[in-house]
């Protein structure tokens, strides 16, 4: 975790620092794809890299053929490895910090970076006593969002053969059978992640006092020389690290197991990862309407509360959900067969665990804070005025939501269902836990074959989740590009 | 006396324009100077290339008998002995007041530190905030921190960018004497910029009137009001109308004006000149033959403002007691006043 801490907090701001303070040549495509990263699940990297790197890979082979080495002769660091969990997770975790401190800086009163040489401090002077500090909290916030990523983190660290939570729990459960330690375990790390959500909250209501309104554009620091080719080739790295590496080689090993893979048998997956995501989506989106109005309309302690327990399901472990939402449906099921058999002489067997029912009430519970967001975001821009000023023009109730309310959300709306889309199509433990007997989605089966280390065979289910993880990126890149249009 | 500021032909470019050209000034030492002039003049341009944000591109400036910039050379903003107090006061949000006062001071040793901290303190009357942070103070208090941060190293030159511009209109005037008061006694050199005139005539010693890049008149607060040197001068300074009027060689002004002492005529007049009539100009005199009809008036409490028609239809402006209130469309009685009026050749 702290490995992770250090990893995501270096990446992120250095990233964040150059595209935001700094200007040199391919600033402004690099400000976008540092991004990338976001699209690649961090197990998807992490059995990319090892079959990159491990001992019959690429690597390995090219500098035994350079250099004539055997088994043995020579050091390679152990990818699956902890280490290796950890520059895994940064890779792909940093954009969550690059996001938000990014944001920071940008909105950071140039005045005040001036005031500060004006003052007498040098440029870097300037960054570490001024500019890092003013932007901590969204660091502290974006670190703490990496962390809990990290924490929910079940493939990466199970393929590498990390101990970690996700992992213990997953083997109490299924190796020892043990519920209550499995629970013990799972209440353990809701801890930690309390703490995180703690920080979080904490830091992003520091950022209001350390906002500044930015009257003037920002002026950058112009690199020349060495200096912008040593950003330039910084940031490529890091983007190509993160992405362009392991998404290529996800490509050329889906290239050449093409004609085997593409079969009915990947078409079914295709259509069971869709099906699912889509109806989980429609459900997160459709809970998240109703919450969201309700709020507006009554705004009660009562509905305050329960939106925010709602919201706090992004930041619990898909296993921890996946284990909680379990064992109440199972004693339901228990006593249902229970009653049924006593009153009809009918074993109902388990009616709900294993269906694909309570797997969509999961993916609810996990996912209905970021459809909630977004709608909720969305509705606090239509003012209560306009409602008003719409009734006293005489339209009705139901006018108003059809010709007013709807026609503003609806790329709200959109949004909701894309984003919970993208993650329940990327999501892995819940679906692994919950999934009714042989029922295959892209995340699970990637997942399967990594672990029979059928590595070329998982790249295709695998690219196509990162493919489909772009939208989003695309989406946030879309807002970033009309921030520019703005500050530019 | 020495000039402590020194700005020779400076020409500065922003975004690939010229915004300020050939524009030279000095401020001798303890002097509080102003730039003045209207929004996009170019004047923060001019300011921020005396603190080293801005290269020049012609020209020189020099502090204390040194050159800080020229086209070829700009010392960086941080071996500048130049204060400067921003708009938004741009305060250290993570700092508390003694922190952001004392950010500047690192060169001095942990104790003469403090003390120099606890000096600005009571220098601006801020002991009792000393440890709260910028967003629990009140506008004026931020002012007044801002203030003793760009002090606090004892700068060689104090640089104010619309010092009041943030703040409430009453708060600007008190404020605006209590600073001019505090720098006058501490003997800070400053150079102001504002678009404000009261507060340019409330701080300056001297001001020079900028227009599209260029300064167009350097002269006292009261050269200025009383003697602008061109019509975007007599325009933009008080308040004021400029009326065309035909004159003979006598003086003897059309409109029944009366007429103007011939030395005070510019060299070539033509057959008509511009005048400058302020308010004060012309005075209510019920005994007066001269009636001239009311066009609209506005009620200034202790004062009316009225605007007057003369016989060829151009208005003046005439201020008189309140009390004196008459209805629009009647006429009032006035007499004219020109011993101080401008006058300016036709173009």
């Amino acid at each position: 975790m702290i490995g992770v801490g250090t990893g995501t907090l270096l990446l992120g701001v250095s990233a964040a620092w150059l595209t935001a303070m700094c200007d040199f040549p391919g600033r402004k495509i690099l400000s976008w794809a540092f991004l990338l990263p976001m699209a690649m699940p961090a197990y998807i990297i992490a059995y990319t890299y090892t079959g990159i790197l491990d001992f019959a890979g690429p690597i390995q082979t090219l500098l035994r053929h350079s250099f004539d080495w055997k088994y043995g002769d020579y050091y390679f660091p152990e990818i699956r490895s902890l280490g290796g969990a950890i520059c895994m997770l940064s890779l792909v975790l940093y954009p969550y910090v690059y996001m938000l401190v990014r944001v920071s800086f940008i909105e950071q009163s140039t005045a005040v970076l001036e005031a500060s040489r004006n003052l007498g401090k040098k440029p870097w002077q300037t960054l570490f006593l001024v500019a890092l500090p003013i932007a901590r909290p969204a660091i502290v916030a974006g670190v703490s969002l990496a962390l809990m990523e990290t924490l929910a983190d079940y493939g990466t660290v199970a393929y590498f053969g990390v101990s970690a939570f996700t992992t213990g729990i997953f083997r109490t459960w299924y190796g020892l059978g043990e519920l209550t330690t499995a629970a013990q375990l799972c209440a353990f790390l809701m801890l930690f992640v309390f703490a995180l959500i703690i920080a979080e909250r904490w830091s992003r209501q520091r950022l209001r006092f350390h906002h500044n309104a930015s009257q003037k554009k920002m002026v950058r620091l112009q690199l020349s020389g060495w200096r912008s080719a040593l950003a330039l080739s910084v940031g490529v790295l890091i983007v190509a690290l993160g992405f362009i590496i392991p998404a290529g080689q996800l490509a050329i090993w889906a290239a050449s197991r093409w004609q085997e893979n593409v079969n009915s048998q990947f078409l079914d997956l295709l259509f069971n990862s869709f099906s699912l995501a889509f109806v989980a989506a429609l459900c997160c989106m459709l809970v998240a309407i109703f919450l969201a109005y309700s709020k507006r309309i009554f705004n009660s302690r009562l509905e305050q509360g329960s939106i925010g327990i709602a919201s706090l399901g992004y930041a619990v472990p898909g296993t921890v959900i996946a284990v909680g939402v379990l064992i109440p449906i199972a004693w339901l099921d228990n006593q249902i067969d229970f009653l049924s058999r006593t009153w009809f002489d009918y074993p109902t067997g388990l009616l709900l665990s294993g269906t694909l029912g309570i797997l969509v009430f999961a993916y609810l519970v996990r996912f209905l804070s970021i459809a909630l967001n977004t709608v909720d975001s969305g509705l606090i821009s239509i003012k209560p005025n306009l409602d008003e000023s719409a009734r006293s023009l005489g339209a009705s109730p139901s006018k108003v939501l059809r010709r007013i309310h709807l026609p503003i959300l609806r790329t709200s709306l959109l949004t909701a269902l894309l984003l919970v889309f993208v993650e329940v199509l990327k999501e892995l433990p819940t679906t692994l836990i919950l999934r009714p007997f042989n029922f295959n989605t892209l995340a699970v089966r990637t997942y399967e074959l990594a672990s029979d280390e059928r590595l070329m065979d998982a790249a295709l289910p695998a690219l196509a989740i990162v493919i489909i993880g772009l939208l989003p990126v695309l989406l946030i890149t879309k807002s970033i590009l009309k921030e520019r249009l703005t500050n530019d | 006396m020495t000039s402590q500021l020194i700005l020779d032909k400076v020409t500065v470019n922003y975004d690939g324009v010229s915004a300020i050209s050939d524009a030279s000034f000095s401020l001798n030492e303890g002097e509080i100077g102003c730039l003045l002039g209207p929004s996009g003049c170019g004047k923060t341009t001019l300011l921020r290339s005396i603190a080293g944000f801005e290269p020049v591109a012609d020209g020189s400036i020099s502090l204390h008998g040194e050159r800080i910039s020229t086209a070829k050379y700009t010392q960086v903003p941080e071996e500048r002995a130049v204060g400067m107090v921003f708009q938004d006061f741009a305060l250290f949000p993570h700092l508390n007041v003694s922190k952001n006062i004392g950010f500047g001071l690192g060169h001095l040793t942990s104790s003469e530190k403090d003390s120099r901290i606890l000096e600005m303190l009571s220098l601006v009357d801020l002991e009792r905030v000393s440890e709260r942070f910028p967003h629990e103070l009140s506008g004026g208090q931020q002012q007044r921190v801002a203030l003793a941060r760009a002090l606090a190293p004892s700068p060689q030159i104090l640089l104010l960018d619309e010092p009041f511009s943030n703040l409430d209109a009453e708060l600007r005037t008190q404020l605006a004497a209590e600073v001019r008061t505090l720098l006058k006694q501490n003997k800070v050199t400053t150079l102001l910029v504002t678009h404000d005139q009261d507060e340019a005539f409330a701080m300056a010693d001297k001001i020079a009137l900028l227009n599209s890049g260029k300064i167009v008149q350097t002269d006292t607060p009261y050269e200025i009001y009383h003697k602008p040197g061109s019509l975007f001068a007599a325009d933009f300074i008080g308040k004021g109308t400029i009326i065309n009027v035909a004159i003979d060689a006598a003086g003897l002004l059309g409109n029944n004006l009366g007429s103007l002492s011939i030395n005070a005529l510019p060299d070539e007049t033509g057959n008509s000149v511009k005048l400058l009539v302020r308010p004060d100009d012309i005075a209510y005199d019920d005994t007066s033959e001269t009636k001239l009809s009311i066009v609209s008036k506005s009620f200034l409490g202790p004062n009316y403002l009225y605007e007057l028609a003369l016989e060829d239809g151009q208005r003046v402006p005439c201020l008189t007691h309140s009390h004196i209130d008459i209805p629009v469309g009647d006429n009032l009685p006035v007499r004219f006043d020109l011993r101080h009026v401008v006058i300016f050749n036709a173009e």
